[in-house]
């Protein structure tokens, strides 16, 4: 046995970049719950895989068939209904776990120097994703996936000369129809996911290369010879780290200790996940929506037309802005603004334990105002709720110039050298 | 005389019970009381399949999950297809139906899932006598709907009832609930309780694994926790020596 593996290790570096990247790989120790949500996401990006593997074998995508092909899962395929469930509640939990993923970020300052590419490429990642998600949703062809597809798509006839031809080009016709329905599920099956698999890649590999934050943003590689070989820690950690760094006892290898810490976790949330599989897969007309039960129809428009949850607070953003391309420039605002929040912090400590009171306001301000875009674009429109709308998305924005302009000149408190016992 | 202000009086009421004011009643539907289930399969068989289709539920896969013996169903609840695997559809073709009744029947698979059941439950007790509408009836919860009143054997006819009220210093009829000629083969309570079995089986048809789903998932919820304390005593072991 001995010898195989080191017949196999000469020739494909299967032990090192296992010890590399999970066994030996230093992680902060005082890593709390904020930081189970990328093994999370991890998690349920296989099960999407996995899952959405079993659901094409017997998915028709047709606009004449895919609607029936789903109730043929759901109703005759050995468990489809299970295959099914899995699917749609993980592309909800993806969107929860991703959600708090980033806000981890925001709150400990994940995306400062020199983590500025690690936010970058979970931008793209979640770019990625809400396409996936968008163009996944329209595969059952019920009511709200045509209808959701008919004003997302035509969000993109808002831009100057090329909007129609555009528009054509990407249903494929001239409405949205079985030929729109084809190719997103080309993309959904197959080309997105590949993208989104590279860029986690990607992004797992800019987070080992630059070392893993932590809640108290304290940085945990010294230089290499300036820690007494008394401090060092006494745990394993791969050479590929220690030849360049000097890691005291604010590290524990990833595994056992952290894999067990995600372990616990990952309980916890699938008791979560596997309670709403079960018992509520539509989640209250949330994850799964009423109307969408009811085969598309083109000739006949839902009294509401509503995106799914997790993208109701662009949605309201879209809904704020009275004219249709200033409308679809400040929701793709709104999302483009997060890519670059690594240079719009100014500020040189992380952690908003050692920051100011305006920050942490700043911070818990924003979550509160997506939360409740989220509310204002996933319900029926009143008059009240545009003009909150309104104040809603420029709350969002004033997150983003605010921190630019305090963080420069911010009262911070001092940053511990070591991670606090 | 009297009959034409009601009529104006009625249609002001009508636009507000078409913001949907009627309040939905609940109807305490039990998708484990299979003598309920057959008596709403029976329901539908002989009422609603004339016109509307289960195009996604197969006979066989509905008597097997109701209990019912597949000879006996095909004898008394099969009327359309001839295998006991074939789907619950008719023979109405959908190009006349859609001149009939200006747009085909909906297929009623799924239906509970769209609409709910404490709507389905309160639509079938809400049509009342509109000699304007092509099928003499209309409906609180579907105004202007084009479907006749086929349960009305069993319910009697019913009519909106009117009240008069002083506004504003002038005495008009306002709709004021349902009455009914107490013509029907049922009396009100038998016939909430068919509607109510009619309605937990248009439940069971909208996802007939509801009940399997939950066995499961009773089972799985139990094993994660049993899970979640080793992984935590676990994790508790290793971290022991960490702080």
């Amino acid at each position: 046995m001995t010898t195989l593996l080191a017949w196999i290790e000469a020739r494909i570096p299967m032990m090192r970049t296992a010890n590399v990247h999970a066994i030996q790989y230093p992680a902060p120790r005082n890593m709390n719950f904020w930081y189970v949500f990328g093994f999370l996401a991890t998690i349920i990006l296989v099960n999407q895989i996995i899952t959405g593997i079993w659901l094409t074998m017997n998915y028709e995508p047709s606009a004449q068939r895919a609607f029936a092909s789903v109730e043929y899962i759901m109703r005759e395929v050995n468990y489809g209904w299970l295959i099914r469930y899995m699917h749609s509640t993980g592309a909800t939990a993806f969107f929860v776990v991703i959600y708090l993923h980033m806000f981890r970020g925001m709150i400990y300052g994940s995306y400062q120097k020199p983590r500025e590419l690690l936010w970058v490429f979970g931008m793209l990642i979640y770019l990625a994703l809400m396409a996936e998600a968008f163009m996944g949703y329209v595969l059952p062809w019920g009511q709200m996936s045509y209808w959701g597809a008919q004003v997302i798509v035509s969000l993109f006839s808002a831009i100057p000369v090329i909007g129609g031809p555009l528009v054509e080009w990407i249903q494929g016709d001239y409405v949205i129809s079985g030929a729109t329905l084809n190719r997103f599920f080309a993309l959904h099956v197959i080309a997105l996911p590949l993208v989104i698999v590279i860029l986690v890649f990607l992004h797992i590999i800019a987070l080992h290369e630059v070392g893993s934050n932590n809640p108290d943003g304290v940085d945990v590689k010294h230089p290499k010879g300036s820690l007494p070989e008394s401090e060092k820690t006494s745990y394993k950690i791969h050479e590929h780290f220690t030849n360049r760094y000097d890691y005291a006892d604010d590290v524990v290898p990833f595994f056992p200790h952290i894999v067990l810490k995600d372990l616990v976790a990952f309980s916890i949330f699938l008791f979560i996940f596997c309670y709403i599989m079960f018992f509520a897969p539509e989640l209250g007309g949330k994850a799964l929506e009423h109307p969408n039960f009811e085969i598309a129809n083109p000739l006949k428009t839902p009294e509401h037309i509503f995106p799914v949850w997790y993208f109701t607070p662009f949605y309201a953003i879209l809904q704020a802005v009275p004219h249709k391309l200033s409308g679809v420039l400040t929701m793709f605002g709104a999302i483009a603004v997060l890519f670059v929040l690594p240079w719009l912090d100014r500020a040189n400590v992380r952690s908003w334990r050692y920051r100011s009171g305006l920050h942490t306001a700043n911070l818990l301000v924003f979550a509160a105002v997506f939360i409740f875009l989220g509310y204002l674009g996933g319900t029926p429109q009143e008059p009240w709720k545009l003009i909150a709308a309104r104040i809603a998305t420029i709350m969002y924005f004033m997150f983003f110039v605010m921190l630019f302009l305090y963080s420069k000149h911010e009262t911070t408190k001092p940053v511990p050298k070591r991670i606090p016992r | 005389m009297k009959r034409w202000i009601a009529l104006l009086i009625l249609l002001p009421g009508l636009a507000v019970a078409a913001g949907s004011k009627v309040a939905l009643q609940d109807p305490n539907i039990d998708l484990t009381d299979k003598a309920s289930l057959q008596r709403g399969a029976q329901t539908f068989m002989n009422y609603c399949l004339g016109c509307h289709q289960m195009q996604y539920q197969r006979y066989q896969r509905m008597f097997n999950d109701l209990g019912i013996p597949e000879d006996l169903g095909q004898k008394y609840l099969q009327f359309t297809g001839e295998s006991v695997s074939d789907y619950m559809t008719n023979t109405m073709p959908a190009e006349d139906s859609a001149q009939w009744f200006g747009a085909p029947p909906p297929d009623l698979t799924l239906v509970a899932r769209v609409r709910g059941p404490e709507w389905l439950y309160t639509y079938f007790k809400t049509f009342y006598v509109d000699e304007s509408k092509i099928f003499g009836v209309n409906n609180l919860v579907f105004p202007n709907v084009g479907m006749p009143h086929v349960l009305e054997p069993l319910q009697g006819t019913p009519r909106l009832a009117y009240e008069e009220k002083m506004v504003d210093g002038e005495l008009v009829m306002r709709p004021a609930g349902l009455t009914n000629d107490g013509n029907g083969r049922l009396s009100e309570d038998e016939y909430n309780d068919t509607i109510r079995d009619l309605v937990n089986f248009l439940e069971y048809t909208g996802e007939p694994t509801r009940l399997k789903s939950e066995s499961i998932g009773r089972g799985v919820l139990i094993f994660i926790v049993i899970f979640f304390v080793f992984a935590l005593l676990l994790k508790k072991e290793y971290w022991r020596n960490v702080k």
